[in-house]
């Protein structure tokens, strides 16, 4: 459940942005960010909320194996909150 | 990597006596089984699965009142998916929305005052469950449901903090455990120091780690290296997410919000001070005092292990139901619910190297 997902920022308006994870589109909130982010930054993303900055290295290497955890059903995110 | 397993096997020697480590947090026991994390270090530095699911531990007691919140005429409860399987007193909220009563999944809270918005005739409760990662959320959406005069949004808060259990279980004399894994999500919000006490008053190491193999395997090295060197500390491996103050914003905001209760754990008991409750200036959006609910005296099921597995004192297959009566598709007990849950984790690798 305390799963956070890195995600690269697409679009920003306001407080929302748009991420991509994994290849789909999803609108988050920047609200519990602490520090500004830009379009290209990485954020980890928990049930909806950026809730810090990665940098795009890390995000990628944990991509990798959240991604292999996801598809192998031992973990739950999305629907699954 | 290789350098790291070779590490702990050299550190583990001069420790000269096993070692039994806490993986607090339900991601990461899923993480440490599916990367055969057991297999590359020595058996007897053993890994043992800690409290930290939340979805595990929400009392029945919270189930049934979310349950008894979906069945009330003119209320709609949004949930986070992971809760729906859970088994209450009688039912979960899957059988009871089977049953005709009004519960949905959502992905993000934002999305239940949306829902909130959109449906200004029903009284829209979101069930609010979850560690440190996930009450900030609750609070960024409270604090937006205040600016925007939303009236018929509330919460229903089951939300858990991870330090006081931790706390809780070193207290327990039962449980021997020489160090900690520190959960990587929770501490990208509340930081280093609220765990300062385990080093400090318990003398127990703890570093936050990530969930790479190879962020696991530095953990445990360095947890190792503090026990070696009979200097406990906290410390941070998971530096890309982590910082020493955690998210500032994210804890003022439950801290806004929100204050410190005593809280029931399934399988555990009261924890003093290890739940959140809205604070007084929030009473509108709390539906504990909204709406009046019955108490629920549903008692968890005797022969159910749960307790002893999330306080690390027994493995899943050493519970004479699991693998019998106790299944993913029929939990009895919520460690089998959850796919993070310490049960639900031994089921899908087979149980090995327990």
């Amino acid at each position: 459940m305390c799963l956070a997902i890195p995600s690269k920022i697409v679009r920003i308006e306001n407080m929302t942005a748009v991420v991509d994870v994994f290849g789909a589109r999803r609108e988050i909130s920047l609200l519990l960010l602490p520090e500004a982010a830009e379009k290209g930054d990485y954020v980890l993303v928990h049930a909806g909320f950026a809730i810090q900055k990665v940098d795009r290295e890390a995000a990628e290497e944990s991509h990798k194996f959240i991604k292999e955890l996801l598809a192998s059903g031992a973990l739950d995110e999305g629907e699954e909150g | 990597m290789k350098r790291l397993i070779d590490e702990i096997a050299r550190l583990r020697t001069a420790i000269g006596r096993p070692v039994k480590l806490m993986e607090v947090c339900g991601t990461h026991t899923v993480a440490i089984f599916r990367q055969g994390i057991r297999g590359l270090i020595p058996p007897d530095v053993r890994l043992i699965s800690g409290p930290g699911c939340p979805v595990c531990v929400t009392a029945i007691e919270d189930i049934d009142a979310a349950i008894q919140l979906s069945q009330a005429a003119g209320v709609r409860l949004l949930t986070f998916g992971d809760m729906m399987r859970v088994p209450g007193g009688k039912l979960s909220l899957m059988e009871a929305r089977a049953g005709g009563a009004s519960v949905d999944v959502i992905y993000s809270p934002m999305d239940a005052l949306q829902m909130a918005k959109n449906n200004a005739g029903s009284q829209v409760v979101f069930f609010a469950t979850g560690f440190e990662t996930t009450s900030p959320l609750i609070a960024a959406t409270l604090e937006e449901a205040e600016r925007a005069g939303v009236e018929n949004f509330f919460i229903y808060s089951a939300h858990k903090l991870v330090p006081p259990a931790l706390s809780a279980l070193l207290d327990s004399p039962e449980v021997l455990v020489d160090g900690f894994i520190l959960p990587g999500h929770v501490s990208a919000i509340i930081g280093k120091r609220p765990y300062e006490f385990l080093a400090g008053k318990y003398r127990k190491p703890g570093v936050i780690t990530g969930f790479t193999a190879e962020d696991i395997l530095e953990g445990i090295y360095m947890i190792l290296k503090q026990i070696a060197a009979g200097r406990p500390s906290i410390e941070i491996q998971y530096r890309q997410a982590v910082k020493e103050e955690g998210n500032p914003r994210a804890v003022s905001l439950i801290e806004k919000f929100f204050q410190p209760e005593d809280a029931h754990w399934r399988g555990i008991g009261t924890i003093p001070g290890s739940g959140l409750r809205l604070r007084e200036g929030y009473a509108r959006f709390n539906a504990k005092r909204h709406f009046s609910l019955a108490r629920s005296n549903a008692l968890e099921p005797m022969a159910c292990s749960c307790g002893e597995i999330l306080r690390g004192i027994k493995t899943p297959t050493e519970c004479a139901l699991f693998g019998k009566a106790c299944k993913p598709e029929r939990p009895v007990g919520a460690c089998m619910v959850s796919t993070e849950g310490s049960c639900a984790a031994y089921y899908k690798y087979g149980g090995l190297n327990g």
